[in-house]
């Protein structure tokens, strides 16, 4: 071989290496992340770290003179008030709008139809969070004659509408992997496109549309600046949906400003990450091994 | 030790589970061309791609046994780009690259390192001229080698295993997918071409063999059948009763 | 000719039941949308002008434009684009050109989607400890940037994959067939005829940065920092800087008493430039879709 010819072959290795260190760059973030928030919130958890306490108390009093507690279930129950209103909300609107544009939809209706759902999907979460601040509030306070309109319903409408494209959009795809032969079979015994959709596309649809509503759910979890602005500052386990609350994003969001470094109350806000990370994390999982099954059938 | 050009010796390949070759052997000559028939799935297009090992990129393909080209084994072969450059393949459907007609010719020989501009135009032209398409081409060589017929991008697929030198010229098929005016042009090109190299032809057409070929193999589910001079394979008394039955369209 | 049974009148009665309800439900998403957007333009109108984007912000940010909001913007935007589309695009690279189907191939692509799904907050605390601290960064628009790039990393690596997968095997195949090495088919005839879908990545990764607010607010931007109006190169790598969605969140949470017009301006720029990029995405997708070379 020349030896022109054995270095180019010695640059085409190096630069596979390259590429294929960039490949696994995506596990080593992943990792990464983990790792360095871990790194930051540790202290707190080997220093008498009570999950008891941490995980079903409501009492979160970081700041207090005199007793501080670091209890977290009124921030889950926040997260999970205002997520399963979001969800009530988008998912049937989104799993409707799925249907409707990948079933009774004429081709450039499709496009449009698509394009604004894809625009929808691009509005910047601080811009929802002014929304929910400027438009929704003044609304609700109207519409329902409360006090505040900084709420659980204010949060949940926005959260619906912020998760609506994701649905849309892989519900979309679910529906578009299921055969053409499944419905010109069913067209064929004469069915409604409406019993078409309930009887057969939604079944063999139903693993796609379910990682749909669970990337849905992972993003609401995850939101941070639109709930920060539109569920108010009360730290309380709602009773209703016109209850302030606060998520666990938003209280990352609005107190590690304040919290010294290194302080307790810092190292507690890094464990709140490393519990949101986890959660987004099974979602996620959960979504991906749902469609791997689809995808094998 | 056979002096073949290219000698197979009790070559398997599988795909998982399934047997795609079973055992095949026999050598191909120089400077002859060398038809190769047989219905679908025996194994033909396979045993194309363990010569120039593109049958190593096929997930989950297993090989054992031999290929040698000129004696040495090619899983051996310490240039893998070299000796695919011996070998010139034509797959069964016309490919144009993305690219201009000229760079398309040009594609080979600069991977290869030849940059001279004035080296690369002689070698595009005599490369389309041996494929029967420089006429055609010859006053838009800019133009985008996908916006060609079919019939014109096989012969540019042929142009493209010519630019760089084979010793070998495999052909898959080469003819389903084009009209019967081009299919004869190219018939031609590979006669003309006969002399400077060695020629396998794998054809689901019996006749083409017929014309092309100086020996046959038939190929039957992984199995050779026989191989011998194409009008034995063609006569009344081809050694295995199989070859007459496909050859006269009794089965296949 | 063919009478209507009762059974076939009400099936056709369903059907148009049923498509009136999906039709509605895609219209109750969309129009409150169309009817807010409006409502911000609306209430910005006053404010929206020239001297309001070339101007910085005065008297406690209630008066006065966004320069430098926007400025620092769009600082981050590029310097995050130009760490995270070379590493996304030879990620998406490996993941289709050269990643076998095994088990590796499938945790690689596990974590694409998962580092897709990591809260925005969760990329703060990590951008705090790795960049801002561990590295010793400080905040800093570096700190803020590299952030950023790897919260946007999934948006490049997902446009590029597809546009490789679009490129059909055979090319490659004809490309190997000639003794072309597998870079180099790569290099010469796959990653050009991917551009457009690279390009379409990067156009997302660039409304995505601009718009996040959380993963910035505590690696590297701040409340206020004063910069003298009109200069570009105002901020350095290592400075703190102001950016649009920050400032946003500011003056609508953070001030008291600001003139109604300011945040709504802010919030109809950046909604904007949101919107008008990935308006040039789609653009491009469809320019493309036209022009294709095979």
């Amino acid at each position: 071989m020349q030896g022109r010819r054995r270095w180019e072959l010695l640059v085409e290795a190096a630069i596979e290496a390259l590429i294929r260190l960039c490949g696994v760059s995506a596990i080593l973030f992943v990792f990464g992340i983990f790792f360095f928030v871990f790194r930051e919130g540790a202290g707190y958890l080997f220093n008498g770290f009570s999950p008891r306490g941490f995980f079903l108390s409501p009492e979160w009093y970081p700041t207090s003179q005199s007793h501080v507690r670091y209890g977290v279930l009124a921030l889950i129950a926040g997260t999970a008030s205002v997520t399963v209103l979001a969800m009530a909300l988008a998912v049937p609107f989104g799993i409707g709008a799925a249907i409707f544009v990948s079933e009774f939809c004429g081709a450039r209706w499709k496009e449009i139809l698509k394009i604004t759902i894809e625009l929808l999907a691009a509005i910047p979460s601080v811009v929802w969070g002014f929304i929910g601040l400027t438009v929704m509030n003044p609304l609700i306070m109207q519409l329902f004659e409360v006090p505040i309109g900084l709420n659980v319903l204010n949060g949940g409408l926005i959260l619906a509408l912020m998760s609506v494209p994701i649905i849309v959009s892989i519900g979309e795809d679910a529906l578009k992997a299921v055969p053409d032969s499944y419905r010109e079979a069913a067209l064929a015994l004469g069915v409604t496109r409406w019993q078409l959709v309930y009887r057969v596309l939604l079944p063999a649809a139903k693993n796609g549309l379910l990682a749909a509503v669970l990337l849905g759910v992972g993003r609401a979890v995850g939101e941070t600046m639109a709930v920060l602005m539109a569920t108010g500052h009360a730290v309380t386990i709602p009773t209703s949906v016109m209850d302030s609350v606060r998520t666990l994003t938003a209280t990352i969001a609005a107190e590690l400003g304040e919290a010294p470094v290194n302080s307790e109350h810092y190292q507690v806000l890094f464990i709140i990450g490393i519990l949101l990370f986890t959660i987004t994390f099974i979602v996620n999982l959960t979504a991906d091994l749902i469609v791997r099954g689809v995808r094998r059938r | 030790m056979s002096d073949g050009k290219i000698d197979f010796v009790d070559l398997r390949v599988r795909y998982g589970r399934r047997e795609a070759l079973k055992g095949v052997t026999f050598d191909v000559r120089r400077h002859e061309i060398l038809g190769i028939i047989g219905p679908a799935q025996s194994g033909k297009t396979t045993l194309l791609r363990t010569i120039n090992r593109t049958i190593d990129d096929v997930p989950g393909a297993v090989v054992s046994g031999a290929v040698r080209v000129d004696g040495e084994d090619v899983r051996l072969a310490p240039d893998l780009y070299g000796l695919r450059r011996k070998i010139g393949m034509v797959a069964p459907l016309p490919v144009g690259l993305p690219l201009s007609i000229f760079d398309n010719v040009a594609f080979a020989p600069r991977m290869a390192g030849i940059r001279n501009r004035h080296d690369l135009e002689g070698r595009v032209e005599q490369c389309l001229r041996q494929a029967a398409l420089w006429e055609e081409v010859k006053d838009r060589l800019d133009s985008l080698g996908t916006k060609l017929s079919g019939g014109q991008q096989q012969r540019l697929t042929i142009a493209r295993a010519l630019s760089h030198d084979p010793e070998v010229l495999c052909l898959d098929e080469f003819s389903i997918a084009i009209d019967p005016v081009t299919t004869m042009r190219i018939e031609d090109v590979l006669r003309d071409l006969r002399s400077r190299m060695t020629i396998i032809l794998v054809t689901n057409l019996v006749q083409q063999a017929r014309r092309l070929a100086d020996r046959t193999a038939f190929l039957l589910n992984g199995n050779l059948v026989e191989v011998d001079r194409t009008d034995v394979i063609f006569s009344e008394q081809p050694a295995s009763r199989k070859t007459y039955e496909y050859v006269n369209g009794i089965f296949g | 000719m063919f009478q209507a049974t009762p059974l076939t009148r009400r099936k056709g009665y369903s059907e148009l039941v049923a498509r009136t309800i999906f039709l509605a439900m895609t219209a109750m998403m969309v129009l409150p949308l169309i009817l807010i957007v409006s409502y911000l333009f609306y209430k910005a109108w006053p404010i929206l002008s020239p001297e309001f984007l070339l101007a910085v912000p005065r008297n406690g940010m209630r008066a006065g434009g966004i320069w430098s909001p926007l400025l620092g913007t769009i600082y981050l935007v590029v310097i995050s684009l130009v760490i995270a589309t070379p590493i996304g695009v030879l990620a998406a690279v490996f993941l289709n050109e050269y990643a076998r189907e095994n088990w590796m191939t499938r945790v690689v692509n596990l974590a694409v989607v998962n580092l897709a799904g990591v809260p925005s907050i969760v990329h703060a605390l990590f951008g705090l400890g790795a960049f801002v601290l561990f590295a010793h960064l400080g905040k800093s628009i570096l700190a803020a940037s590299l952030t950023l790039a790897i919260m946007t990393l999934p948006v490049i690596i997902a446009s590029t994959k597809e546009a490789l997968a679009s490129v059909p095997l055979a090319f490659r195949e004809a490309c190997w067939n000639v003794g072309a090495t597998r870079w180099q088919t790569i290099r010469h005839v796959v990653l050009p005829n991917s551009i457009s879908g690279i390009l379409t990545g990067v156009i997302l990764q660039v409304s995505r940065a601009a718009g996040e607010t959380a993963p910035i607010m505590f690696t590297g931007v701040v409340f206020f920092k004063a910069i003298p109006e009109g200069k570009l190169f105002a901020y350095g790598l290592f400075d703190q800087c102001m950016a649009l969605s920050m400032h946003l969140f500011t003056i609508s949470t953070q001030v008291p008493d600001v003139p109604a017009a300011l945040p709504y301006g802010t919030a109809v720029v950046l909604l904007s430039s949101v919107l008008a990029v990935n308006a040039m995405a789609i653009a491009l997708r469809v320019y493309l879709r036209a022009r294709k070379k095979w």
